[in-house]
């Protein structure tokens, strides 16, 4: 019954042959096409289909944001090291993005995106150093004096803005093979695609960094850090390396949220509400995975926007402010609630179903 | 060379020559290190308790002061308005147990302190939706707050103080000593400190961990309310006043996360070293270094002690 069984979720009849293809990230064929539907979705029918409002409000924040929760995961969720400075370092990667493009503007933009990422990773690691010594909700508010000294600098340092006036940073037009993707001149469309580009390689790039021997070493800092040490994981290079990666996603982000989103940026952007705002989305997807970072940004990120929405459908008429109360309260009663039905995150509800339907129509 | 000098000489040759200046930024940041305290007293009465790390508590103080002031607006006397309002710091806390903690017991930490961004979202729309978003003053003079200020002709220059901080200081030394002797004295505070030492053990010998949550978070709720009456009588009561409570994040830390004492001394450390810090080496880096100061001094001291200046000692076991 083997073409018949690819209906169902399931994987009776698909035999692994070589341990490589038993550790595969996706081992069930199901799940390869589940994804190659999804990259269709993203890459083909959105642009297509997807007006300029779900494009520019909706999906490129989503996936901006998502990345930098994948970036701060990889940090908190994995190597167990609680990051408070979220925002900052977004800001890192963006300011160095502005700089570098400012004094190049010949080179590729897509260069000096990921070379910003390189900037946040060292500063990431600057930082990291404390973690050596403190631990837990300790280390969360040592990662707040980066958040706040960095923010200074970025309001401080006029520098950092080419000594413009307004003190913010304005993105100037940039083409990719001839296309505007940066300025004012470039469309969503073209703006999603890079950015979807990114963050699916990226997120692929995540994905098997967790799953391999670096990954590993995480978990274990993770789970005990002194028995990590024992077993011959040196933590001082562990940790630091999950600052570096984490910061250089996060870094990414941050360029791409100016660049390709907002188009220009001041140093209030970053700040403290932005890494709790990523902070959310790893917990509420689910620590530790990393398409919780999608399911924390749809949640965070979408729900608002869709609760805004909402009473305009349903053709009640309630003023702005009295939404955003609402918005806020109801995202406040939604945290918890999840919270509740699920303390792993929607990433565990999300395996839960897939075991069930694994199984089904059987209970085991 | 310069700089060394505007370092390592001038500020002090500063404090020297002008000792009024000086007595003068000490009080400020004495006074400031006063309020960060108690902010972190409820923090740290929290934490013991129950091991929430409660992100919650800048919002309720500004909701406890809000309350009052909104109280007030709608006519309701200045006396009766407080009473009022511990009530209703009551009934968060009950709402709070019920809703929040109990569903969540026995879960990582990092989940409760999720949990508590809950609450705090749900509080500022609440409080937006029922008092409006509008910064209001503190109704110092119904409450018999006294204004105005005390001019002190002391070495060789004016200290002025302002009657509303001297105020301020002496509330929350007697709420200190209260809270001392009431963890020291009563059945319940004793009761307190086994939860606090160890639940399970707690539990087994008949104590409530329901009630000592409800009675925790109630007494957290009247040292914001406390907090929110100064916070709000220096500034306007507003949702921006929330910001203060992450200052008390550091003084938490130096102090240890479970320390009460620690958060008393935690918060002058803090409060008088971010003043002078600000007053004498702000000037070399632009100013507004008092927005991270409080976090580098707090991280100065965690690199030699990581438990915090009181905190229990963190002994780990494989």
């Amino acid at each position: 019954m083997r073409g018949g069984a690819d209906v169902f979720y399931r994987e009776a009849g698909q035999y692994k042959t070589t341990y490589a293809a038993d550790m595969a990230i996706f081992p069930i064929r199901q799940d390869r096409y589940g994804l190659a539907l999804i990259l269709l979705i993203a890459f083909v029918a959105i642009p297509a289909f997807g007006n300029q409002f779900f494009i520019n409000t909706m999906m490129i924040p989503f996936l901006i944001l998502s990345l930098a929760a994948i970036g701060l995961n990889l940090l908190t969720g994995y190597t167990g090291l609680l990051s408070l400075g979220t925002g900052a370092f977004m800001g890192v990667g963006a300011y160095a993005c502005y700089k570098l493009e400012t004094f190049f503007p010949q080179v590729n933009i897509l260069v000096w995106i990921v070379a910003s990422g390189f900037v946040s990773a060292l500063v990431g690691v600057a930082f990291g150093l404390p973690s050596l010594r403190i631990k837990g909700f300790y280390l969360a508010v040592a990662t707040l004096a980066a958040q706040f000294f960095l923010e200074w600098c970025f309001a401080r340092a006029p520098w950092l803005v080419n000594y413009n006036d307004s003190g913010a940073i304005e993105v100037p037009s940039e083409t990719l093979f001839g296309l505007p993707v940066t300025g004012p001149t470039a469309t969503p469309v073209t703006r999603y695609l890079v950015v979807l580009t990114i963050v699916a390689a990226m997120a692929w790039i995540a994905s098997n960094i967790v799953h391999g021997r670096i990954g590993r070493m995480w978990m274990a800092v993770r789970d005990m850090d002194i028995a990590a040490e024992l077993i011959g994981i040196r933590l001082l290079r562990a940790k630091l390396l999950a600052f570096a990666v984490s910061s250089f996603y996060i870094g990414v982000a941050g360029a791409l949220m100016v660049f390709l989103w907002l188009g220009a940026a001041e140093a209030e952007a970053f700040n403290i509400d932005l890494s709790f705002q990523i902070l959310f989305m790893i917990i509420i997807g689910g620590l530790g995975s990393i398409v919780g970072a999608f399911f924390g940004a749809t949640i965070i990120h979408l729900l608002p926007i869709a609760l805004r929405a909402l009473p305009a459908m349903v053709g009640l008429s309630i003023d702005a402010a009295r939404i955003d109360q609402l918005t806020f309260m109801i995202t406040g009663i939604l945290i918890i609630v999840f919270l509740i039905a699920e303390p792993h995150g929607l990433a565990r509800l999300w395996q839960t179903a897939k075991q069930k339907l694994r199984v089904w129509p059987f209970p085991y | 060379m310069d700089l060394l000098h505007a370092i390592f000489i001038d500020p002090f040759a500063q404090m020297i020559g002008s000792p009024d200046l000086l007595a003068q930024t000490i009080w400020e940041g004495f006074v400031g290190g006063v309020l960060y305290s108690l902010i972190a007293l409820g923090f740290v009465l929290i934490f013991k308790a129950s091991g929430v790390f409660n992100f919650a508590q800048g919002i309720m103080m500004v909701f406890a002061a809000l309350t009052l002031v909104g109280l007030h607006e709608k006519g309701v006397p200045a006396w009766v308005g407080l009473i009022l309002t511990i009530a209703v710091m009551y009934a968060l806390a009950v709402g709070i147990e019920r809703l929040v903690l109990r569903p969540l017991v026995n879960q990582p930490d990092i989940i409760l302190f999720m949990a508590t961004f809950g609450i705090t979202y749900f509080l500022i729309g609440f409080g937006e939706l029922v008092f409006g978003g509008n910064p209001k003053s503190m109704i110092t003079k119904e409450l018999f707050l006294p204004s105005g200020s005390i001019d002190l002709h002391i070495l060789g220059g004016r200290v002025q103080l302002q009657k509303l901080d001297i105020a301020a200081a002496a509330i929350a030394l007697i709420m200190v000593a209260g809270l001392a002797l009431f963890f020291q004295k009563t059945r319940i505070g004793r009761a307190l400190r086994a939860v606090a030492d160890d639940h399970q053990a707690a539990l087994s010998v008949g104590i409530s961990l329901n009630q000592i949550w409800v009675i925790v978070w109630f007494t957290a709720g009247v040292v914001a309310l406390a907090t929110g009456i100064f916070w709000g009588a220096r500034s306007d009561v507003s949702f921006a006043l929330q910001v203060v409570a992450l200052k008390a994040l550091p003084v938490l830390i130096l102090g240890g996360l479970t320390s009460v004492p620690g958060a008393i001394v935690g918060g002058l450390i803090i409060g008088i070293g971010e003043k002078l810090g600000e007053f004498y080496w702000g000037p070399l880096l632009g100013g507004g270094i008092e927005s991270w100061l409080a976090y580098f001094i707090a991280l100065a001291f965690l690199l030699f002690r990581p438990q915090g200046l009181f905190g229990e000692r963190i002994i780990e076991r494989i």
